[in-house]
């Protein structure tokens, strides 16, 4: 019985290590950073692009669709932002950063789709 | 020989476990960044057509230590300077109370001049009918919100701010009815209170008590009017209400000033884009 769980751990390990997986992550990643420090120097749509990149790259990540969104909201597109911000709680339900950058973007959006009266 | 194999196993499955939270923890990254933001908000209004704006007055009331209709003017004005692309007219404030009341009267004494001369042929129940059509009296003094309802046909009298816009070359004409009255509440609210155990650590916890309470309500509805026409193109009506301990004492226009703050960014919005400054967490 312990083998049999050591064998299944060991098999879970190489599956999660394995190149496909590692290599879709990894490359995510690095379009995830980069997208990352020319945000913070103002560049969003060099950012956005790169973030695009990311998630066609992993459609798991959730940080990628995360950031997308607050440059998607930057960027005055909110459709597009709420759509980003959907996806990624979709990918990580639990995930607290996530979800008080998507609270905040929907009292702005709620403000701005709010109907003349 | 067992004993070495089951080593070797566990060894393995514990290896395995690190190199899977390893894998996850890459994976996972776990930088965050906070960045500022400020999301562009296109304005709900098209007010391409006009370069300038004229906050006519309101019609107002609900409170005697308050001009309201004058702090409306004054304030909508200089937010529209600074946060407007529009120029914005200087002018007395309009006492629409006071045009509401004549274009009242003079509607009354045409309806009845009409009714004279239609006297002589309409039958008694006719004549029920037609002192029924006559516009009904408007309430001298505004005190609360139905007060304000019979206004509202003067802000549909495109004759009249038509003959505005002509006066003020054809602005955006903004307009509409302001009520700030005095409210008063009582009821069991939770605040949130410091208790101390025999230790004497310190921790809040919510308590439910029975509060007495007063303060303002603030019930503006700005009506947006086409100088060329006359005509209304929007309008936007907004509630806000502040209450504070009933023993505390704030002074009417500071409350209306707190309730301002709460509704000029919704109607700075309507007329021009607006920048709402933000931060958000970027991830790694």
């Amino acid at each position: 019985m312990k083998r049999a769980t050591s064998v299944l751990l060991v098999a879970a390990a190489v599956f999660a290590a394995s190149p496909a997986f590692a290599d879709a992550r990894s490359e995510a990643k690095s379009q995830v950073d980069f997208g990352v420090n020319v945000a913070l120097r103002g560049l969003w749509r060099e950012a956005i692009y790169r973030w695009e990149k990311a998630v066609e790259i992993d459609p798991t990540y959730a940080a990628a669709f995360n950031d997308l969104a607050v440059a998607y909201e930057h960027e005055g597109q909110l459709d597009k932002a709420r759509k980003a911000y959907e996806k990624a709680l979709e990918v990580e339900p639990n995930n607290a950063q996530i979800r008080q950058n998507y609270e905040l973007f929907k009292e702005i959006n709620d403000r701005a789709s709010q109907k003349d009266k | 020989m067992t004993a070495r194999l089951r080593r070797t196993s566990n060894r393995l499955a514990l290896g395995a476990i690190a190199a899977a939270c390893a894998v996850l923890a890459v994976a996972c990254g776990g930088e965050l960044f906070e960045v500022p933001i400020e999301t562009p908000i296109r304005a709900k209004l098209d007010v391409s057509a006009f370069q300038r704006v004229l906050v006519a007055g309101f019609v107002a009331g609900g409170n005697d230590e308050l001009d309201t209709n004058q702090e409306t003017v004054r304030l909508l004005r200089s937010q529209l300077r600074s946060k407007s692309s529009l120029r914005v007219i200087d002018a007395d404030a309009m006492t629409l109370i006071e045009v509401a009341q004549d274009q009242n009267k003079a509607a009354a004494e045409s309806e009845a001049a009409a009714n004279r001369v239609s006297d002589r042929e309409l039958v008694d129940k006719d004549k029920t009918a037609s002192a029924a059509a006559q516009p009904s009296a408007l309430p001298q003094k505004i005190r609360e919100q139905k007060d304000l309802e019979p206004y509202d046909r003067l802000f549909a009298n495109t004759a009249y701010w038509k003959r505005i816009g002509e006066e003020y070359q054809n602005p955006l004409i903004v307009t509409g009815s302001v009520l700030f009255a005095p409210r008063t509440s009582a009821g069991f609210v939770t605040r949130e209170t410091e208790v101390y155990d025999g230790l004497g650590r310190r921790s809040v916890v919510p308590t439910r008590t029975y509060m007495e309470r007063k303060g303002f309500v603030l019930r503006p509805k700005f009506v947006f009017i086409d100088g060329r026409t006359g005509a209304t193109i929007s309008s936007l009506s907004r509630s806000e209400e502040v209450l504070y301990n009933a023993q505390q004492s704030t002074p009417a226009l500071s409350s209306y000033f707190e309730l301002m703050d709460r509704i000029v960014p919704d109607f700075l919005g309507t007329l021009s884009s607006q920048k709402i400054k933000g931060t958000r967490i970027l991830l790694k």
